[in-house]
């Protein structure tokens, strides 16, 4: 992804691999992140067990959340990037509603959830919402 | 594992989710519109937005987020937990227009209408896949269940 230096308008093909970017890096960051707190478990049991201090500790002692939150991180700078060469009104409901999708499929495959059709309905109106709402 | 309905300080915590995430990135998006245009020559510029107020109070508000849809993603799929993020979408535009008094087209009301629906249609449902090995017992105190 290279932009010519203090770029106005992107090309239709920059602006879908800015947009591409944040999408997949936002993806893995937020599966990710969630197989890392399904493998520590309830945080208000823990908290409520063992106060908040060893709610806080079972997070930051868990690699893949640090992993999880490494791709967050990227899609966040990805993001601040994009938002410097594009609209608002783009980027927001390409990227959000883009990114539900990439989320349900992911989400089927490597955390095995169970996406059944209430769940892919919800996704697919989300998606067309969110894009209706911020276009 | 039946199908458990959310605790209200679950729900809470789901608001939370739904407010922080759309404010926090509209304090990012006029923190970053307000700046000269960033190039990956001079990436030092993008950590030095950091530090604008506008940005700044932004990645606050995305740290409350990050806080609470960490604690719904402990309890919660990551595809129940997602449409509450994009509700939050909803609750801004009718914040805008009952209390900004902005207008309101039909298409975005029919987002409105869609995203609703949508988290409708999740939240009928159960909140966390059944699984067999969930039986196990959580973990003891800052220790992972495997």
């Amino acid at each position: 992804m290279i932009v010519p230096t203090g770029t106005a308008n992107p090309g239709a093909w920059t602006a879908a691999g800015m947009i591409a970017a944040v999408v997949l890096l936002s993806t893995c960051g937020e599966v990710l992140t969630a197989a890392a707190m399904k493998s520590i478990g309830d945080l208000d049991e823990i908290r409520a067990r063992s106060g908040l201090k060893a709610a806080i500790r079972a997070v930051v002692t868990c690699p893949l959340f640090f992993v999880g939150v490494l791709f967050l991180a990227l899609a966040f700078f990805a993001l601040l990037f994009a938002l410097n060469h594009l609209d608002l009104s783009l980027v927001a409901p390409a990227s959000a509603s883009l990114t539900l999708v990439t989320n349900a499929i992911a989400a089927k495959l490597f955390l095995h959830e169970n996406v059944d059709r209430r769940r892919w309905a919800a996704a697919v109106c989300v998606c067309i919402g969110v894009y209706l709402l911020a276009h | 594992m039946a199908h458990e309905r959310l605790k209200p300080r679950q729900y809470m915590i789901l608001a939370l989710v739904s407010l922080c995430a759309p404010l926090g990135d509209t304090f990012l998006s006029r923190g970053m519109t307000t700046m000269p245009a960033i190039s990956l020559a001079h990436p030092g510029s993008l950590l030095a937005a950091v530090f604008t107020p506008w940005v700044a109070i932004g990645i606050a508000l995305l740290i409350g987020f990050f806080a609470s849809y960490l604690t719904a993603l402990s309890w919660a799929d990551l595809t129940y937990v997602l449409p509450a993020t994009a509700f939050g979408n909803v609750i801004v535009a009718l914040l805008s227009k009952f209390w900004l008094h902005e207008p309101i087209s039909l298409a975005r009301w029919a987002g409105i209408v869609l995203i609703t629906v949508g988290v409708g249609f999740v939240a009928q449902g159960p909140s966390l896949t059944e699984r067999p090995a969930e039986a196990a017992p959580v973990a003891p105190e800052g220790e992972h269940a495997q």
